[in-house]
């Protein structure tokens, strides 16, 4: 007896990897290269709208596995790798200018890893200043969930982002390399967490009256006669501070 | 159908992975075996993203993509068949039955629910029938999308798929007499 529900077992998947083909035969597909970063070796793939995915690990058959998980994409080496895209690997210093692929990401998950990578080198920022700074001071929680998919890890600095009480916190690579990489930054962690554990998020300058994020570069400039840390930006407020306008540690 | 008209490079990745089997599941209903429907399939996907490159910005929002792809596909394996005729080589379904399927998963799905055989039958059925039968019932199209696709009136198509549907049972009935 055959009935239109009969019919539906002739319904068909299309093969595995024909996306990548159509793609592959249009030109667009992805190209990767490999560099040394701070901490390691590091596999970058880039399309014609940004780099698209990094990764750490030495071996090219563990980062093209990892890149499927996410993209039903071709990829072939590159040609002709885009210096921009090395020397940044290679110095963990991305310049603003080097573009990130984050289509497929929702609107806030691209604001949180937009507002990331104005973090800069050698400083941090907490997962609340994040959500913050995307647009959601509530969204912590989901500021963490689009730090952790980070398709773009170093070029994108999700490992500057730390935990508000001073401790490094969770990285896809491990807490270890993320200690590395930011002690290669010249972040002083074990500082960082003293502070934390004393309960001072900011940070002010009794000769100037700004106050800041504890690793601001202007922070690390106080003299110790000279440094005022506070537990909340409402209370340096309180005691007169106004706050920096390089590492933005409270709400405009 | 938003993404495509703010990138279509960008969106066109999405509509490819979107739209696949649809795509596929008429190649393979119009083609003799699935090397030709892959062939066929891929064929639409670079036909359609030309298509869009040049179409207006305007448009493209609110083109309904399953209908437009599944032309292209239509199109493409008329010309396929046309070509056929004039240059052996190529196999249109209409040569023959169904070849003995290689065995690929979804053949071996196919096989255990008795696909093949219903896939023999549908493929001997005439085409004005056929097409609106695998638009309806294999792939799953709204009367109104089938509309974009064949240019047949409403009232027309639900005539065809349910005149489809009764060649394919009579089909049945004779294949179920002569086999044990």
């Amino acid at each position: 007896m055959i009935d239109a529900p009969t019919l539906a077992v002739l319904r068909a998947e299309a093969p595995p990897g024909f996306t990548a083909t159509v793609l592959d035969g249009l030109g667009l597909g992805d190209e990767w290269v490999t560099a040394e970063g701070p901490a390691g070796p590091l596999f970058a793939a880039y399309n014609r709208w940004g780099v698209s995915f990094v990764t750490a690990t030495s071996d090219p058959l563990v980062f093209v596995e990892r890149f499927w998980l996410h993209f039903d994409r071709p990829l072939h080496p590159a040609a002709r790798p885009p210096a921009g895209l090395l020397r940044a690997l290679e110095s963990g210093r991305a310049p603003r200018n080097l573009r990130v692929d984050l289509r497929g990401l929702s609107p806030f998950f691209q604001a949180v890893l937009e507002r990331t990578r104005e973090i800069p080198y050698g400083e941090v920022r907490s997962y609340a200043w994040v959500a913050r700074e995307a647009g959601r001071p509530a969204a912590v929680r989901a500021a963490g969930t689009a730090l952790a998919r980070n398709p773009v890890p170093f070029l994108v600095p999700c490992h500057r982002v730390v935990r508000s009480d001073g401790r490094v916190g969770h990285y896809g690579f491990g807490s270890e390399m993320k200690r590395a990489i930011l002690a290669a930054e010249g972040v002083d962690l074990d500082g960082l967490e003293a502070l934390g554990r004393a309960g001072a998020h900011v940070v002010g300058c009794a000769s100037t009256g700004v106050y800041c994020v504890p690793s601001c570069r202007a922070a690390r400039r106080i003299s110790p006669s000279r440094r005022a840390p506070f537990p909340s930006a409402a209370s340096a407020e309180a005691g007169g501070y106004r706050p920096c306008r390089l590492c933005r540690p409270a709400p405009a | 159908m938003a993404q495509v008209a703010a990138d279509l490079d960008g969106g066109f990745e999405l509509l490819v992975r979107r739209y696949q089997h649809d795509v596929f599941t008429l190649a393979l209903r119009w083609t003799a075996n699935r090397h030709d429907a892959e062939d066929l399939a891929q064929d639409t996907f670079v036909s359609a993203y030309r298509a869009l490159r040049r179409y207006p910005a305007g448009q493209l929002a609110s083109l309904r993509p399953r209908p437009f792809l599944l032309t292209i596909a239509l199109n493409g394996a008329r010309n396929g068949a046309r070509r056929a005729r004039r240059r052996p080589g190529w196999v249109p379904l209409e040569a023959g039955p169904v070849p003995a399927a290689p065995g690929g998963p979804e053949e071996e799905a196919e096989r255990g629910r008795g696909g093949e055989a219903v896939a023999a039958r549908l493929a001997a059925i005439p085409e004005r029938y056929r097409l609106p039968v695998v638009l309806r019932c294999v792939i799953g199209l709204g009367y109104a999308e089938m509309g974009e696709v064949t240019g047949v009136p409403l009232g027309t198509l639900k005539s065809q798929v349910s005149r489809g549907l009764a060649l394919l049972r009579e089909a049945g009935s004779s294949t179920e007499e002569v086999s044990p």
